[in-house]
């Protein structure tokens, strides 16, 4: 390839000169075109049909009333469910992971601890779906060792204390064996960013570990801590696979309905539907547009 | 008593001791450089005193006061850290008032010492800016007005321009100085960086291996290094191994040939290898004879580097650098030419420690 | 000074207890199959089940051709991007995350929905069509994953010198990007992979309502019908899992050691 070439094919707005009466093609954009087709055909026009849908009747019409049906009790207790469980185990997994990261980071333990934790946490938030809906059945479920244990060895029976696997609070446990290490995952690197130096100077300047928290450790961490917690939201509010294979469809959370709903049109209107997966959209999406944002933020003070 | 008392001072990390037996003395006022290579301990040392470390043996005492058991916030000193120190979050005036805040001072006395610090660091308009919107140089003085602003008895200062380029490096460097002289605060300085230390202190602390070469103004260091390794790590001198032929009289051997110093050489006996240095400017070129001290030798380079002219000369097995000023008129020697070394008795130190 | 350690320490110990006690719950109930006894029944009736090798080999192989195909989308993106496109990058990023944002059963749903059988491209009305169908789905949950891993890798080696030196000994693009750009960051490709194969192998969502084969809808068709086999696929998969995590140590810890020299 000579120099001349060479220059040309760098840049990348040149049009070949036979044909100078095109407008110059951009043809550096030739080199992603598959990938914006593929996310076209598989990724956003599945979505924005869906999204159509939830605006038209059965004939294609435009509506509303897709949406107002959205307020139905079933539906309105469906979403409602699902936010709790999901809002509970995200908060639980950012509390609990926070704290776990933390010990980790800056607990002054041996130093093997915090390559093994992260292990760990890459395999265990990673091992959701069936299999962990198998795994707590096993643990938790009537017959599983820990109601066991608590029963011939502390005489607790679980089951007559209310609790149920299949409940709310059952399905949050679960997911918490998710959350809480993919909370250590994400926190683990806005832990590092807190430097020593900060505590060290706020110590010499004469503030307790509380007020180095309140005023400095908090205030830095807090876009990192808010953002996680979103994230770990929207992932509990997508979940079908635990859900589906402890609960059947027994519990009525809106992936499950969505579930029931495609598989048998259990709302007698494919297009209420989409309006489901619409308002589905809409809250993992705000919950992702704010953790882009929070996380925004907490990039400005690291630069 | 001396301000600043430090004796015995140890520390280990497991069975690995790093700092052994440090004493130190600092009068009030005084600004004192710790100097050494990376690992020596400097910054354990400034650590220990700030009580960010604990003391494995030993005492700190300031004003009369033992220290060494004492939380950071009671020592009453300031600290300056190498870099990205200020609180991310704050705005630099509210860096400069955390101190002042933490001691639950009124709003109205902060806000006029706020002010009055950013006077003094010379950022007056800079008080709402985040320290991410702040030059590297910046920060660093804000670091120290926030370190200055509660008025503490020591300022500690670990590396603080180590991540600043060159220029800013020398101006800081002249400005914390006279800051220093100003307020009067006495002041431990930790670099690794010669210059620094010898262009700033009254007095340096030079360390090898956490233990001390040499203590002594900078005139003292550069000028009469007493170890090997202080002349080696402080300028640029010869180092030339040498035999003792008298030494009650001075006398030397250098590569077979006999120079002699100013006698007695204290310690030794004849026979003896011991190690002598020469500074390169205190080298001339020229004649023998008269009451100098002289060498010949072959030239063996001649390097012009402006205003300086350094030629290096070759005596046997080793080699001597001789620094000398540029002067049109006098035609540089070239190389192979036979030149004979002169320099004054005193002039050529001969080192503690093995040769 | 010396931290006390009990704290951490003990949100260490409670962590792992966590962690830990259901993989022991569920390995004790996967040996409870024969009365009175532990035994591996439960793995043996298991991996004897002709319906458990077939949907684990499907998935198997979906997920190396999801893994073939999203390497061959991904890294000439990524290498484009960073080339010749800079300016590009933050709407690729944020394509790549969209399936974060939009959950897989309403991804599911919209493929239902543009690929059935009245549609333009009615990929579900074959076999071999909703394969795919699933693989290309498998692609775009992989995406995220998959284009990080990559797009970090190539961030650590000189694109731009080493294309150029590539362009002046005489090479063609495509010579450059599977003879110099694909064993460069060889790493980086191998752990989004592994990371890909994770996610694909016990997936449920995409392969149940396309109604394919996978080893997914089989875990939990066993799930809902068996009581100790599904502890023993629950292992199974668990192993699984582990295995993809600790290939991408090994191979990040390669990455980390090549880029310090
Ligand atoms: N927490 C620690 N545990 C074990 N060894 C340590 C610890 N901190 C420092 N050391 C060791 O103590 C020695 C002195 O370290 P120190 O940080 O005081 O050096 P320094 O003179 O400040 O070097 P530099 O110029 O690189 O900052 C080093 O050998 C270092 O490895
Ligand atoms: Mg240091």
């Amino acid at each position: 390839m000579t120099p001349g070439e060479r220059r040309l094919s760098l840049d990348t707005s040149a049009a070949p000169p036979s044909r100078p009466s095109l407008p110059a093609l951009p043809w550096a954009w030739i080199g992603v075109t598959p990938f914006f087709v593929f996310a076209a055909l598989f990724l956003v026009l599945p979505t924005a049909l869906l999204v159509v849908g939830a605006f038209q009747t059965a004939d294609g019409e435009f509506t509303l009333a897709n949406l107002r049906d959205l307020t139905h009790p079933s539906i309105v207790a469906a979403y409602w469910i699902s936010i709790q469980i999901s809002a509970a185990s995200a908060i639980g997994g950012a509390v609990i992971g926070a704290f776990l990261a933390y010990a980790a980071v800056g607990g002054g333990l041996p130093a093997w601890i915090r390559p093994t934790l992260m292990t760990f946490s890459g395999v265990a938030s990673n091992f959701a779906g069936v299999p962990l809906a198998f795994a707590f059945l096993a643990t938790l479920g009537r017959t599983g060792l820990v109601t066991w244990a608590l029963a011939n060895w502390f005489g607790v029976n679980l089951y007559a204390t209310g609790f149920n696997l299949l409940s709310f609070f059952g399905l949050t446990l679960t997911y918490l064996y998710f959350q809480i290490p993919l909370m250590v995952l994400i926190l683990t690197p806005a832990l590092d960013g807190l430097r020593k130096e900060w505590r060290e100077a706020s110590q010499i300047l004469g503030a307790s570990t509380f007020q180095y928290w309140r005023w400095i450790g908090l205030p830095v961490l807090w876009p990192s801590l808010l953002g996680a917690t979103l994230l770990l939201f929207a992932n509990a509010f997508g979940a079908v696979a635990t859900a589906y294979a402890l609960t059947g469809s027994s519990l009525n959370i809106v992936t499950i309905l969505l579930y029931a709903q495609i598989r048998g049109d259990v709302l007698h209107n494919q297009n209420l539907g989409y309006a489901l997966a619409l308002g589905m959209i809409l809250i993992t999406g705000f919950s992702n547009v704010a953790y882009i944002w929070l996380r925004g933020r907490a990039e400005r003070w690291s630069r | 008593m001396s301000f600043i008392d430090i004796r015995g001072l140890k520390k280990s990390f497991g069975a690995t001791t790093v700092v052994h037996d440090f004493d130190l003395s600092v009068e009030r006022g005084e600004f004192i450089s710790f100097l050494g290579p990376s690992g020596c301990g400097k910054t354990t040392i400034l650590r220990m005193i700030a009580g960010f470390e604990s003391v494995t043996a030993g005492s700190i005492a300031i004003a009369g006061k033992e220290i060494s058991r004492l939380p950071p916030a009671g020592r009453d000193v300031g600290m300056v850290f190498q870099a990205y120190a200020l609180f991310p979050n704050m705005t630099v005036a509210q860096n400069i008032a955390f101190g002042l805040r933490v001691a639950k001072k009124s709003a109205a006395e902060i806000r006029t010492r706020v002010a009055e610090m950013l006077d003094l660091i010379k950022l007056p308009a800079l008080g709402d800016r985040y320290p991410y919107q702040l030059s590297g140089g910046q920060q660093q003085r804000v670091a120290l007005a926030r370190a200055i602003a509660v008025k503490p008895q020591v300022l500690l200062l670990d590396e603080p321009l180590s991540a600043l380029d060159a220029k800013i490096r020398v101006s800081l460097r002249e400005e914390i100085r006279s800051l220093q002289k100003e307020l009067g605060i006495t002041t431990i300085f930790v670099t690794h960086d010669q210059e620094e230390a010898l262009s700033m202190s009254d007095r340096i602390v030079v360390l090898a291996d956490g233990r001390t070469e040499q203590i002594g103004s900078p005139f003292e260091v550069y000028n009469w290094p007493r170890t090997r390794f202080v002349a080696s790590f402080v300028g640029t001198l010869n180092l030339l191994a040498a035999e003792v032929i008298d030494a009650d009289a001075g006398t030397l051997r250098i590569d077979g040939l006999s120079v002699a110093t100013v006698g007695p050489i204290r310690g030794r006996v004849a026979g003896d290898r011991v190690t002598v240095a020469l500074r390169p400017e205190a080298v001339t070129l020229g004649p023998a004879g008269g009451d100098r001290a002289d060498l010949p030798g072959t030239v063996e380079e001649v390097s012009f580097l402006g205003a300086v002219v350094r030629i290096r000369v070759r005596l046997g097995e080793q080699t001597v650098s001789i620094d000398g000023f540029n002067q049109p008129k006098v035609a540089l020697p070239a190389k192979g030419d036979d030149a004979v070394l002169r320099f004054a008795r005193e002039d050529l130190l001969v080192l503690e420690g093995d040769g | 000074m010396k931290k006390p350690t009990f704290g951490p320490w003990l949100a260490v110990i409670l962590g792992a207890a966590y962690f830990l006690i259901p993989l022991i719950a569920t390995v004790e109930f996967s040996m409870r199959m024969k009365r009175g006894e532990y035994s591996f029944e439960a793995y043996r009736v298991v991996l004897g089940d002709p319906r458990f090798q077939e949907s684990l080999a499907y998935s198997v192989v979906l997920a190396l051709v999801t893994i073939v195909i999203g390497v061959l989308l991904v890294v000439p993106t990524a290498y484009w991007v960073q080339l010749r496109l800079p300016k590009l990058r933050p709407v690729v990023e944020f394509v790549t995350l969209l399936p974060l944002v939009i959950p897989a059963i309403v991804i599911v749903f919209g493929y239902l929905r543009m690929y059935n059988s009245q549609s333009w491209l009615p990929l579900t009305d074959s076999r071999r069509g909703t394969d795919l169908l699933l693989a290309f789905g498998y692609v775009t949950l992989a995406l995220p994953y998959l284009y990080r891993s990559i797009d970090t890798g190539l961030r650590a080696i000189d694109v731009r010198t080493l294309t150029e030196a590539a362009e002046s000994l005489g090479a063609g693009p495509m010579t450059i990007l599977f003879r110099v750009i694909f064993p460069n960051i060889r790493s980086a490709i191998l752990s989004g992979a592994f990371l890909t194969f994770a996610i694909v192998i016990g997936e449920f969502t995409f392969a149940a309502l396309l109604d394919r084969p996978a080893f997914g809808p089989y875990l939990q068709l066993v799930g809902a019908n068996r009581a100790y086999e599904p502890a023993a696929l629950a292992i199974i998969a668990f192993v699984v899992t582990w295995a993809c995590m600790g290939l991408i140590q090994v191979f990040g810890a390669a990455r980390g050691a090549a880029s310090k020299t």
